[in-house]
């Protein structure tokens, strides 16, 4: 009896910590709203007509994400006109990062021409939610009769250094998978990157 | 005085900074089996918090010279000049640690081998010894290191 009291008390107490930990493939992802570098608001829900979305927290002042900011502009001129446009998030609080301010989201999403929106979650509680730990973090979600479910997460390919490198294209590879029906192999990857930079840490 | 900083400045310079570019020719840092602790960092001189917790690193360094604990910095810049400005940052940052730079950009390679906890996010520590080690990702205070060590170095 003791004994299943108490593993009832651990169970209990595991499950906020499970939820700490964010999304792992097949969990729905939460809807947002969040301020565009236009000034405009985007929400998840505005792509419920895709086939799905490619969220990916990045941000201006890290080299990982400037190394892969090209690339980032090129997925979505791959994939936005195949239904799985790029939707980028900056999760950093820009009074840690200054180069990550609204300002200079603006600046630098018009200087380098994105072709996608570029949001400030600027509570932060999306990129908890989602439990991006660095930038760039990438969630590839599928719209499954209007909930968008979590297929892929990490990376965007091999090498950050020199794109002319790549020898395994993990975000582009997880996408036409799921265009043509299939599992993304693999789901998950992992890549160094700069820490997120939240107010509450 | 001036004698002493040059020399000092010399001895700085006079440090070799290794380069790995697999992280298969690196991982004998991360598995020796001696009586010595390794405290393994990675860092990048881009990353404000790893730079926020080098003065730990430092002070750990000056406080277990003479005894079997060996830090290794293991940098992961990449871009141009990358010797130049780790070595330009060590003599900023006076520190005498031992630092490499491990610069295979196949990371989803061997960030589980590293640690199966680390999700990639800069900074992370390893300690360890022949008998077990521990994974602490972002930054890590003074006390939190020299707390580890001490029981790693009581396992010894």
């Amino acid at each position: 009896m003791k004994k299943t009291v108490l593993s009832i008390l651990f169970g209990l107490m595991i499950v906020p910590f499970a939820l700490g930990q964010g999304y792992d493939i097949g969990d729905e992802a939460m809807n947002f709203r969040l301020k565009n570098v236009d000034g405009s608001y985007v929400s998840l829900s505005d792509y419920q007509d895709e086939k799905g979305a490619i969220v990916i927290f990045t941000c201006n002042h890290c080299p990982y994400a400037q190394a892969w900011e090209q690339r980032i502009i090129q997925i979505d001129k791959q994939f936005d006109p195949k239904g799985y446009p790029v939707v980028a998030i900056q999760p950093n609080d820009p009074e840690l990062a200054p180069g990550d301010s609204f300002e200079n989201m603006k600046k630098r999403a018009r200087k380098k021409n994105y072709t996608f929106p570029y949001l400030m979650d600027e509570t932060q509680e999306v990129y908890r939610t989602f439990g991006a730990t660095a930038t760039p973090h990438v969630y590839v979600l599928e719209n499954e009769g209007k909930d968008f479910i979590v297929r892929y997460i990490g990376t965007i390919d091999d090498n950050y250094k020199d794109a002319d490198k790549v020898e395994k294209k993990y975000l582009a590879g997880a996408v036409n998978a799921l265009l043509k029906g299939e599992k993304p192999e693999p789901q998950k990857t992992k890549a160094i990157g700069c820490s997120i930079k939240d107010k509450k840490k | 005085m001036t004698l002493t900083l040059g020399l000092l400045a010399l001895g700085l310079n006079a440090q070799q900074i290794p380069v790995y570019e697999s992280f298969q020719e690196y991982s004998h840092l991360l598995n020796k089996k001696n009586d010595t602790t390794y405290v393994i960092n990675y860092w990048a001189t881009y990353c404000a918090p790893c730079v926020k917790e080098m003065p730990a690193f430092r002070k750990i360094g000056k406080e277990y010279a003479g005894r079997p604990v060996k830090i290794i910095l293991t940098s992961m810049d990449f871009g141009g000049n990358v010797l130049k400005r780790v070595r330009s940052f060590m003599e900023r940052h006076q520190i005498r640690s031992h630092v490499v730079v491990l610069d295979d950009p196949d990371t989803n390679s061997w960030i589980d081998k590293v640690s199966p906890q680390w999700s990639g996010a800069l900074p992370a520590t390893v300690i360890y010894n022949k008998h077990s080690r521990k994974f602490h990702e972002g930054i890590i205070t003074y006390e939190e290191l020299k707390n580890v060590i001490e029981s790693k170095m009581k396992q010894l």
